[in-house]
């Protein structure tokens, strides 16, 4: 159920995006991890195994849930797929079980990983533990603040959480901690990147190991409503749960993909998260040219968000394709939207989600036009608490 | 022939065929660090000292292949205001006695074109250009721009690198070959020498090109291990930024190492200093 099993090569490039922009020195790297994915996503072996964790580990298939009071008040159907309801609560997991899974079959012994809301951290301190592996997280000093829950989730793990000091001490940052170590370590080290971003094959990898979501929720939507939905929505970090639940839903031309981008201050001013909205000249960022905030020399500016999971100046490949190709839009929603979000989705429904996917959920709220949404609730909001309490008293 | 007369590759194939030193020394000097114009005074003092080739430095945002001594000086030179103008400028002025070889991240070149960058930057008088994050697959289009212009688009190979990627990236140099002496980023490291032979001799099997080693080398004894080791050029970066963010005179404190691993290099010297 969690990868696809035809043998399809791996895509480097999506459309005029992708590429390998990396360092000398990770070249053969991320040749031997093309191989080694190639041949473990069609290996019986490798799926069972997989699907095993994911089950009885994890929690899945998580279900999809049709949300009474939204439904109600929005008037029309509204679903959430509960990747919140995934061990750990995020859909984070799905990700950090198959990488880990295939760094071992790979002969690596130590595990390095960067976050930024600090769900794929967790995530890949979880499955690390489970799999007696060594784990290294990189987090900017800025997201150890706002998500110290989950920095003291990872320690108890027995992950090392590294804090980095430089530029904005966000995401970005701690990204390019991890390439550095891997630079470094690449002899013994497996990085287990947390988006569908970077060098190929990292957006590809991801999105195979994400699209469960969308496997799962189009057949539950079938079953349950006898019908795909109109719109499928998910907030857009570096856009892995959003792919994971469009990959499915990619063929369905009826059904209309949303990627809801952080709106920040709002996309009018320089402080916000929403590369794909935004538009503008390509760029290179972590391996891979996308869509990226940057300067006119090709400086990369600092993102802003609420949310740590999407303050990222930067988005999937994939994404910018299939924003190109008129396949999927993205929209922004801001901060202030987003935090009202996730209060009242927390009164109507008894669910605190994560302030990630408030911004979805924000969007949904406020655009009517879908007969029957689908929404990715990408994890839950328990690491958010002190920072919604904190911005509300300000 | 006059300098201005010959392309940057040949400017760069002179300046390894005329040092009267084993290896030609090519020091790093990050652009507009701590300022545009103490950066050409750096420069020039390299250039006094001793210095074939100059190895200029691109303030960048997020320099991936850098360590923390390269990447402060570069968000320092940015906070300072070094913008893709300054650094051209500081590129013209030392490129009248020395040849120079910017070294800049991928992105800075294609945001505004990569003709239009390349462009540019030949119309400085710089020699080459080496881009770190630019591996053999993405690297077609600026190598297009710079053959056009004469200039020498250096590809970098590593430990890690294979054979079969070996002899690819070694047919395509131009200039010079870069080979990085260590798995990992750019720092001052410690006990380096047992690999530089099989580095050098690795990268001298699959070009035509010099073959310059760096990333690591920091003393005169590194400098002169990398001779031993057979390297025709020899780069030195880190310790030479860290000497100019630590010293009140960074012109001066750079042209004293630079003297000193000169020195080193001196045929006399040979390993009667050890
Ligand atoms: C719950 C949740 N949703 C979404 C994201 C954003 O990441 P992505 O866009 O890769 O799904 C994060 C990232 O930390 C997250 O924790």
């Amino acid at each position: 159920m969690s990868a696809p099993t035809e043998e399809r090569p791996l895509e480097h490039r999506f459309g005029p995006y992708g590429g390998q922009f990396v360092p000398e020195t990770l070249m053969p790297a991320l040749a031997e991890l093309e191989a080694a994915w190639s041949a473990a996503r069609v290996d019986p072996g490798y799926r069972s195994e997989l699907d095993g964790l994911l089950r009885d580990f994890g929690g899945r298939p998580t279900p999809i849930y049709r949300a009474r009071r939204l439904s109600e008040r929005a008037e029309r159907p509204i679903y959430l797929k509960r990747e919140d309801l995934n061990h750990t609560g995020s859909h984070k997991l799905n990700n950090a079980l198959g990488q880990v899974l295939l760094a071992k079959r790979m002969g690596k012994s130590r595990i390095i990983a960067e976050t930024g809301a600090g769900q794929h951290g967790v995530a890949t301190a979880t499955v690390c533990a489970l799999l007696g592996m060594e784990c290294m997280v990189y987090m900017g000093v800025e997201d150890t603040r706002r998500q110290r829950p989950n920095v003291q989730r990872m320690e108890l793990l027995g992950a090392k959480v590294q804090p980095v000091d430089a530029g904005a001490k966000t995401l970005k940052e701690a990204t390019s901690a991890a390439i550095r170590d891997w630079v470094t370590n690449v002899q013994s080290t497996h990085y287990v990147i947390g988006s569908v971003v970077g060098p190929a094959p990292y957006p590809a990898l991801v999105r195979d190991l994400q699209r469960v979501i969308g496997d799962e929720a189009r057949a539950q939507m079938l079953e349950r409503e006898g019908r795909l939905p109109s719109r499928v929505i998910a907030c857009v970090g570096g856009g892995s749960n959003a792919m994971g639940i469009f990959a499915a839903f990619i063929p369905d031309e009826e059904v209309e993909l949303v990627g809801v981008e952080a709106g920040g201050e709002g996309i009018d001013t320089p402080r916000h998260g929403a590369p794909l909205t935004v538009g503008g000249r390509a760029g290179i960022l972590h391996g891979s040219r996308s869509a990226v905030m940057q300067d006119e020399e090709g400086q990369i500016v600092q993102a802003h968000s609420i949310s740590a999971g999407l303050d990222y100046p930067g988005a999937g490949p994939e994404h910018a394709h299939l924003r190109d190709s008129g396949r999927a839009r993205y929209v922004a929603v801001p901060d202030r939207d987003a935090l009202g979000a996730f209060r009242e989705v927390a009164r109507l429904e008894g669910i605190i989600p994560a302030l990630e996917t408030a911004h979805a959920l924000a969007w949904v709220m406020a655009q009517p036009g879908g007969e029957l949404d689908l929404v990715c609730l990408s994890g839950r909001g328990d690491k958010d608490l002190a920072e919604v309490l904190g911005a509300a008293g300000a | 022939m006059s300098t201005t007369a010959m392309t940057g590759v040949q400017r760069i194939a002179d300046a390894f065929a005329s040092t009267t030193k084993r290896a030609a020394l090519m020091p790093y000097v990050m652009a507009g660090f701590p300022t545009l114009a103490e950066s050409v005074r750096i420069g020039e003092a390299c250039v006094q000292a001793g210095a074939d080739v100059i190895e200029l430095g691109v303030p960048y945002s997020d320099p991936l292949a850098d360590g923390p001594v390269i990447h402060e000086a570069g968000t320092r030179a940015l906070a300072a205001g070094a913008n893709v103008a300054g650094v051209l400028e500081v590129a013209r002025a030392l490129s009248s006695s020395i040849p120079v070889v910017l070294m800049c991240y991928a992105n800075m070149v294609f945001a505004p074109g990569v003709e239009a960058f390349v462009e540019r930057l030949a119309r400085t008088g710089a020699c080459g250009l080496i881009v770190p994050d630019l591996p053999l697959g993405e690297a077609p289009e600026v190598l297009a721009a710079c053959e056009s212009r004469g200039l020498a688009l250096v590809p970098l190979v590593a430990p890690t690198t294979t054979p079969e990627r070996m002899a690819a990236i070694g047919a395509q140099a131009r200039g010079f070959l870069y080979a990085v002496s260590v798995v990992g980023i750019t720092g001052e490291r410690s006990g380096l020498a047992e690999r530089f032979a099989e580095v050098v001799a690795k990268a001298r099997a699959s070009t035509q090109a010099p073959v310059a080693l760096g990333f690591g080398i920091a003393t005169p004894e590194q400098a002169r291990q990398a001779a031993d080791a057979g390297a025709d050029g020899v780069i030195v970066g880190t310790r030479l930024v860290r000497a100019a963010a630590e010293a009140e005179d960074p012109a001066g404190a750079v042209g004293a190492l630079v003297g000193e691993l000169a020195a080193a290099l001196a045929p006399t010297d040979q390993r009667s200093a050890s």
